[in-house]
């Protein structure tokens, strides 16, 4: 997960600060030099980063931090505040066009992931604005980018205008946005070829194709891994062609992602989405405010929840709702439940959102097989309707059973039930806004309270769901 | 005698540039003029040896990518060495550093074995791993096409089944190289297709067996598991194969390159590094890393768009070229 080693060197630098009741400016110059450590070893342009740190220990020294009582909140606050302000407030959303077509047009150094990121957006813009986008192949050097462009417009049902590559990318361009009026397609996204931003001849080609399309938005992709030459790459393309926003790919790597705030740090353009893997819906939108406390090891919390209540569908919410008030919470809806899970995205990706979990030292090594869901719903689907919703019914040569029929040991099988007697058992507490025993789980401090912060929201939604369904029942009784 | 000395004796006397060097140095010259340069710079600002001095210098290797870790044990060093050779004018100083960087970079490389390995007998398989948009299918295509050129018998392997249009981009290189290429329908298996690269390479008598993998991030368990298993198939019908294992590895990279490096040695036990799009890095720094801290030798570098500029990687005129500047001007 990105930044997830600035966190733990941040969080250990900031340990120390927590402790302790004043902060002596020995303390602060100990802190800054973590920090700058830390931002540096991210991949983090040093440029940025002394900038960076020499505005945190100015603000740090002053008089207010070290009289206040609650120093390390104090510091912790100045190095969130600092961290926000580079990277920029708040989400930046696409630019439209007043009139259609928008024109989307990407651009960036080979390998960084243009022409899947122009999948993802398109699919993005489907899914959350029924667009009709036109996709244009204008890479016409790499071998076989033309096919992967129609690949990816096949799979995701999009049309993909191109010329093969026997013509000047500024004339595909010129015909693709002519077939755009007439087909009146709303969005246009330009998939040009990777280069450098020292390659005088291909920039002057992106600057005629810009010149010709006045693209709305001008994204400039970067691959997240990309080290201290981030700075030139940004400050290369963003002087040509004046881009007007960043996507930033492979974030789903254990790159630190420091790359984000160079190029935020020196073109001043906001980061709008971030490339999470390798399908075609892992393309979320940048916060960020989150990312800096993603930073500072709060945890993402606010994606997470986003992304539960974009995909627990509510429908089946209220039903399992429904059913734990009853206190017949069974295999149906656990099962049901872990699809709703498996779609937030991978397990450790949701796991390490969660405050507390993002830099816990044991989790480094914690995967989860995207097989082990499969499995457990293998044996669901090895039970007899009977069972799955009266569990006590299992007794050992039920079980036994089972194993047989899902073909994994029993012992799989008692570890799945004893799971389903946790899950049902936690559903209940939640349920009723009892939170005990989660404690732990949260952990303490700022952290804790962040994260009983977010799960309260989580079930305060829930009940809402339920409330707004017996409503309607009443209303249709 | 350090390397530092070797390289004077080597390309200092006004001995002819062959056209190979010429290349390197074209390739390299935005690298250089980036690392000399800013040590140029360095030096320009210099009054006194002090700590300032040193922080700058940490920076300015940090800047160059060699990484936090290296560059702090490189200042330490030259710490040192000033201290210890009494340094004190600007151009003393100057050269001891410089000595020292070249001195150090080549210890770091001592033993290293730049050279690609093929089969005494038998098909030569060579392995191509390493993180998505790294540039792994077009090092095989400029490979391929050299090798061809050699009157070596080709064939490649489209074992990037995953990615939309790679089996094509695979393809279309092998059309260039007039190269026979493997390949399966998208999403097949892609150690099935391995095999019968194998099997047919040893069959029909290649001389080598090029084999493309998917991009993966090296985090990713399961993809990394497959590309445990593609090797496997390729162990278990050549033994002696694959005869190099090279990670594929973007110079634009930043620390997450030694992350890359350590866990694909893990999975596949990597034999060497490619390091592409060097020519737009502008940092020379990241080979300085990999040595010192990977120990797994560079063997080809990628100096721009072109079939032949591919080359094989002479750490000794990849550092000449990196000092030139400052070198010839100590003579």
């Amino acid at each position: 997960m990105a930044f997830e080693g600035l966190s733990e060197r941040l969080q250990k630098a900031l340990s120390g600060l927590r402790r302790k009741g004043k902060v002596s400016e020995q303390d602060v110059r100990d802190t800054m030099r973590e920090i700058r450590l830390a931002l540096l070893e991210a991949d983090v342009n040093f440029g940025v980063v002394k900038d960076f740190v020499k505005n945190v220990r100015e603000k740090a020294l002053g008089a207010e931090v070290l009289d206040s009582l609650t120093p390390a909140q104090q510091i912790i606050k100045i190095v969130n505040d600092e961290l926000t302000a580079t990277m920029g407030e708040a989400a930046v959303p696409l630019n439209k066009s007043a009139h259609i077509p928008t024109v989307i047009m990407m651009v960036g150094l080979q390998g960084a992931g243009k022409t899947t990121t122009v999948g993802k957006l398109s699919k993005y813009l489907m899914d959350n604005e029924k667009a009709r986008p036109l996709l244009i192949a204008a890479d016409v050097y790499r071998p076989a980018a033309i096919d992967q462009l129609k690949v990816i417009g096949e799979q995701l049902s999009v049309p993909v205008f191109d010329m093969g590559t026997g013509t000047d990318p500024v004339e595909i361009v010129r015909q693709g946005l002519a077939q755009a009026a007439l087909q009146k397609n709303d969005y246009v996204l330009i998939d040009t070829a990777g280069r450098l931003q020292i390659d005088e001849q291909l920039m002057t080609e992106l600057a005629n194709i810009k010149d010709l399309a006045h693209p709305d938005e001008i994204l400039l992709v970067v691959d997240s891994m990309t080290g201290q030459a981030a700075t030139d790459v940004a400050k290369g393309f963003n002087e040509r062609l004046d881009i007007t926003g960043v996507v930033l790919t492979k974030l789903d790597g254990d790159t630190r992602g420091g790359a984000a705030l160079s190029i935020r740090a020196v073109t001043g353009k906001p980061i709008k989405f971030v490339g999470q893997g390798e399908k075609m819906d892992a393309l979320d939108v940048f916060y960020p405010d989150r990312m800096a406390n993603r930073i500072l090891g709060m945890g993402d919390m606010m994606t997470l929840i986003d992304k539960a209540q974009k995909n627990y569908d509510e429908k089946q919410a209220q039903e399992v709702a429904e059913k734990i008030k009853e206190n017949t919470f069974d295999f149906n809806d656990f099962i049901d439940q872990m699809d709703q899970v498996s779609n937030m995205g991978s397990m450790d990706e949701i796991m390490k959102m969660i405050p507390g979990l993002a830099n816990n030292p044991a989790m480094k090594n914690f995967h989860v097989d995207p097989k082990d869901i499969a499995h457990q719903k293998a044996i669901v689907y090895s039970m007899t309707p009977q069972e799955r919703e009266d569990p006590d019914l299992l007794n050992p040569s039920r079980r036994r059973r089972i194993a047989a029929g899902s073909g994994v040991p029993i012992v799989k099988v008692n570890q799945m039930i004893k799971q389903f007697n946790q899950a049902k058992k936690m559903m209940n507490q939640m349920y009723k806004g009892n939170f005990s025993g989660m404690e732990g789980m949260m952990g303490n401090g700022i952290q804790g309270r962040l994260g009983k912060m977010a799960m309260n929201k989580m079930v305060r939604k829930q009940k809402k769901n339920k409330k707004k369904r017996l409503k309607t029942k009443h209303f249709h009784s | 005698m350090g390397l530092f000395d070797s390289l004077k004796k080597a390309f200092g006397g006004g001995q002819q540039e062959t056209a190979e060097e010429e290349k390197y140095d074209a390739g390299l010259e935005k690298s250089r003029s980036s690392f000399g340069e800013k040590l140029n710079a360095l030096f320009a600002n210099f009054r006194s040896v002090d700590e300032d001095f040193f922080d700058d210098l940490e920076e300015m290797l940090i800047g160059a990518d060699v990484g936090f870790e290296t560059a702090e044990q490189l200042t330490d060093e030259l710490r040192d060495e000033v201290k210890l050779k009494n340094a004190k004018s600007k151009d003393e100083v100057s050269q001891v550093i410089v000595q020292k960087l070249v001195d150090i970079y080549g210890e770091a490389g001592e033993g290293e074995d730049n050279s690609l390995h093929y089969a005494e007998a038998g098909p030569t398989v060579f392995l191509f791993v390493g993180v998505n948009g790294a540039g792994k299918t077009t090092t095989i295509g400029k490979l391929a096409h050299q090798l061809q050129q050699d009157g070596k018998k080709v064939l490649l392997a489209a074992g990037d089944t995953f990615r939309a249009g790679a089996i094509q981009q695979l393809q279309e290189w092998g059309k260039r190289d007039e190269v026979p290429v493997v390949a399966t329908e998208p999403g097949g298996d892609p150690a099935a297709v391995v095999f019968d690269a194998v099997k047919r390479a040893k069959d029909d008598n290649f001389d080598v067996l090029l084999v493309d993998t998917a991009g993966r991030l090296q985090n990713k368990v399961n993809l990394m598991k497959e590309l445990d298993k593609i090797k496997r198939v390729i162990v278990r019908e050549l033994p002696d194969a694959p005869q190099e294992v090279l990670l594929v590895l973007d110079a634009t990279t930043g620390q997450n390159a030694l992350s890359q490096a350590k866990e694909f040695n893990q999975t596949t036990k990597i034999s060497g590094i490619v390091l592409t799009k060097l020519d737009g890095s502008g940092k020379g720094g990241i080979v300085l890393a990999i040595r010192n801290s990977l120990h797994v030798p560079v063997k080809l570098v990628g100096l721009g768009e072109k079939m032949d500029d591919l080359q094989v990687f002479d750490p000794n005129k990849f550092v000449y070229g990196l000092f030139k500047g400052l070198i010839k001007e100590e003579n």
